[in-house]
């Protein structure tokens, strides 16, 4: 619909309109979780290395204390998000399946919400490197999924020349279901433009854009009205088309730039960030309190109330759902949204920085999904979904051929980064991005060896 | 907790919703959007295009069955593609066309055009087309005997020549013709009037269809509002459709500009013979062709240039169904020169700047 162009908000291009179910949640504003009994911190909730446990097995803690410390540049410390007694340090499921190791904690009954743990530091006089530190104290991660450590995105990778002219604060929240980033848009405003602005600082970028979709205009309204004029901050709606909440579509979006393949926003000037990640920022940096909890979408079929919830990083999903009176049948249970989440493979798993939402599939939409797979039968369907512009019919063929470097040779199979497009779209239902994945690993492998 | 009795989760991988649309849906849109011109041309022709209908329906599906059983897949009818290749078929056969060529047609087009390829998305041409150029070649004068629409008694009585028995000659139908026709019916289609008399049928009858030809490809404006549901239901892409017609007038146009008696005008080119039909419901179909966009549009104006060369310079009056195979055997090489350029490899605002 090229000739209605003019008249549209500017937008990448291809993309998908999945239905955005939304409604059952994104009206409820964010309660708070109780405590569990146990907490289950991992130790590798964030990209980079693991954390390194401070704590001993029956030593005591306290809501917001440090159990374990960052390892490494590219890494974060931990914080206990109760009080209560180490259980110790053991091998506990992860969301991916294999076991890693977690700190347990044991939760007193009747454990204080307060925080009793901080570092407060003069943030106003600080200098660059020192609010980096600052912000990598306080544990962030990337809150909309990724879990990349904050104070590294906002760190230019060493010896590169770029120069960051802008922030992209991501509100677009393109999976379906997930409200998160919209409930903390609405209730969190204040914290969330003080994050942006610490941002803007560490980053040294000359203006902030916060990029909603506009089927949240509540929250574009909202954000608008609590910036200060003096703030080079400026909100833009965008389309709501998924993945508009990916990086390198947000960006083409707001800012007309592409991301060459393999490159880092910084290349073309940017950093991206999450309005969850900068909204917990801003209340967490001048607490100097460490993340302890965050928001999620718990939502789907047999949750009799669905909703967003401030919940301790390690509760057990199995204490998550019977809390919020869960009934039925699970059949999967996705962390994360319907398009780039993961399945659970057990209720032991806890919530972790990076997970943003909790959805329950029943068998009904489970075998909705188990239809016949057809061979492709050329629609370009997929094509016309991709966001990066690939041929996945192309390399869903060479895939079922076994033909993996073909598909990284002739059709940049790395640039794929999973979105899903093409195998929603896919009418002869092809698991297309589940052969790019097996591809990518086989080709990983191939490189090793 | 008695709230998980089952402790089996699947696990499966992301994305975990899908659009429910699938091929057979496609399809049968496919053959929903046919079935009016389908009616339209048993009211102009009445039984015998019933017959004829019913008989490559049998073969294409019959077919379609028994070669899927000799090479052990599963039942591909629930995927409507051979109704529609069945249908396609009939539509383009003369409605006359004698009942044992038609099953041959149909049997041709499903075993060589699909079944050798591997089945429903492997096939490099459109299947009904391969059956259409068969007989085209095999009798030749049976698929260029054209029977008045209309005609008194269509619905009592069958054209003479449908149930020619197997092997046998048709029998000639002129006196037929004048017996059952009202006006003076030539026997000719407009596009041969218009290449060897240089007269051309009037636009109103071309649009409503009620002149010589194919059983289904005469009511282009009935072709047009079917292929448009389909367009609007996103099951057809408009871009090919569009491209055929773009192509066709454009190599037409300076012909006709240059001697406007001896060629025909750009809207006879568009409305007569099977360019409506293979323009909509033929060159679109997915499988033969190219994939992006650009693509498309090469292909599309390739198939609208050769209908017209074929039409204006060949020794055929009708190019269509040449064009549209010619158009499938290119898409390989289409495909291989418009492939979809990588996000973030076109850097046109940068160094425009
Ligand atoms: S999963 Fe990969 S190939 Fe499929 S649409 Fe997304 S980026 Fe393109
Ligand atoms: S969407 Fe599926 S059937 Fe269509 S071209 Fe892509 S892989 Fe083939």
């Amino acid at each position: 619909m090229g000739f209605l162009k003019p008249f549209l908000r500017a937008s990448f291009r291809h993309g998908i309109h999945p239905d955005p179910h939304k409604g059952d949640t994104a009206s409820r504003p964010i309660q708070r979780f109780p405590f569990p009994d146990r907490l289950v911190l991992h130790l590798d909730q964030n990209i980079g290395k693991p954390s390194l446990p401070i704590v001993k097995k029956g030593q005591e803690v306290v809501r917001g204390e440090p159990v374990a410390v960052a390892d490494d540049f590219v890494s974060v410390p931990l914080h206990s998000p109760a009080t209560g007694i180490v259980r110790g340090i053991e091998l506990m499921p992860t969301a991916r399946g294999p076991k890693t190791r977690a700190i347990l904690i044991d939760v007193y009954h009747g454990s204080t919400q307060e925080v009793l743990y901080s570092v407060k530091r003069p943030l106003h006089i600080l200098p660059r490197t020192d609010l980096l530190r600052a912000i990598q104290e306080t544990g962030m991660v990337g809150l909309g999924g990724a879990a990349f450590p904050t104070h590294v995105k906002m760190t230019l990778p060493p010896g590169q020349e770029y120069e960051i002219h802008t922030l992209v604060v991501n509100g677009a929240e393109c999976e379906p279901f997930l409200t998160t980033d919209h409930r903390v848009m609405l209730e969190q405003t204040e914290d969330l433009i003080r994050g942006v602005r610490y941002a803007l600082e560490a980053t040294e970028a000359k203006q902030a854009i916060i990029g909603i979709e506009d089927n949240k205009m509540d929250a574009v309204h909202a954000v608008a009205a609590a910036i200060e004029p003096d703030d080079p901050i400026t909100v833009q709606a965008v389309p709501a088309k998924y993945p508009q909440g990916a990086e390198k579509m947000l960006i083409r979006s707001l800012l007309g730039l592409e991301v060459p393949p393999r490159a880092l926003p910084a290349s073309v000037g940017v950093v991206v960030s999450n309005v969850g990640t900068l909204a917990q920022l801003g209340y967490l940096l001048p607490r100097g309190e460490g993340l302890i909890e965050r928001v999620i979408t718990v939502t789907g079929a047999g949750i009799k109330r669905p909703g967003n919830y401030r919940v301790p990083i390690g509760t057990p999903i199995r204490f998550l759902l019977e809390e919020v009176g869960f009934e039925g049948e699970a059949a999967e249970i996705i962390l994360g949204g319907p398009m780039m989440g993961m399945s659970a493979s057990s209720l032991d798993t806890p919530v972790t920085k990076g997970m943003s939402g909790i959805l329950v599939l029943n068998e009904k939409a489970i075998e909705q999904e188990a239809e016949n797979i057809y061979p492709c039968i050329k629609c370009a369907r997929c094509v016309q979904a991709c966001p990066m512009y690939l041929n996945p019919s192309e390399m869903g063929q060479l895939a079922a051929k076994r033909e993996y470097e073909q598909m990284e040779s002739r059709f940049h199979l790395t640039d794929c980064f999973e979105c899903g497009c093409c195998s929603y779209v896919c009418p002869s239902n092809i698991p297309l991005v589940q052969y790019f994945r097996i591809a990518k690993a086989m080709n990983r492998e191939k490189a090793k060896a | 907790m008695p709230i998980f009795k089952k402790p089996q989760i699947e696990v499966r991988t992301s994305p975990h919703i899908a659009r429910h649309q699938s091929v057979a849906d496609i399809m049968l849109n496919v053959v929903l959007a046919l079935l009016p011109i389908l009616a339209y041309a048993v009211w102009l022709f009445g039984l015998s295009v019933i017959a004829l209908t019913a008989v490559v329906m049998a073969t294409c599906l019959g077919t379609e069955r028994l070669f899927a059983y000799l090479s052990g897949r599963p039942n591909p009818l629930g995927d409507w593609s051979s109704t529609i290749t069945a249908l396609l078929l009939a539509l383009t056969l003369p409605p006359g066309f004698p009942l044992w060529m038609a099953a041959v047609a149909g049997f041709v087009g499903i075993a060589m055009g699909k079944a050798l390829f591997g089945g429903i998305g492997y096939n490099v041409f459109n299947p009904a087309l391969i059956g259409r150029a068969f007989v085209q070649a095999a009798f030749p004068v049976s698929i260029t005997t054209w029977a008045p629409g209309l005609f008194e008694g269509r619905f009592t009585s069958f054209i003479p020549t449908t149930f020619t028995p197997p092997f046998l000659s048709p029998p000639a139908i002129a006196d037929w013709v004048k017996a059952v026709s009202l006006d003076g019916f030539s026997g000719a289609t407009p596009l041969a009037l218009q290449k060897f008399q240089h007269v051309q049928a009037p636009l109103n009858d071309l649009l409503i269809g009620s002149t010589a030809g194919s059983a289904g490809e005469t009511p282009a404006l009935l072709i047009l509002v079917c292929g448009l549901y389909l367009a609007f239901r996103h099951m057809l892409d408009w871009r090919i459709p569009v491209a055929v017609m773009g192509g066709a007038v454009l190599t037409d146009l300076p012909f006709y500009l240059l001697d406007p008696v001896r060629y025909p005008d750009p809207l006879f080119v568009l409305t007569s013979g099977g360019l409506m039909l293979g323009a909509w419901f033929m060159a679109s179909d997915m499988v033969g062709s190219p994939l992006t966009t650009r693509g498309v549009i090469i292909y599309g104006a390739l198939i609208g240039f050769l209908t017209v060369i074929i039409r204006l310079f060949g020794g055929l009056t009708e190019g269509v169904m040449y064009a549209i195979l010619l158009g499938n055997a290119s898409t390989p090489l289409i495909d291989r020169y418009t492939q979809p350029k990588v996000f973030g490899t076109v850097r046109k605002k940068e160094e425009s700047q």
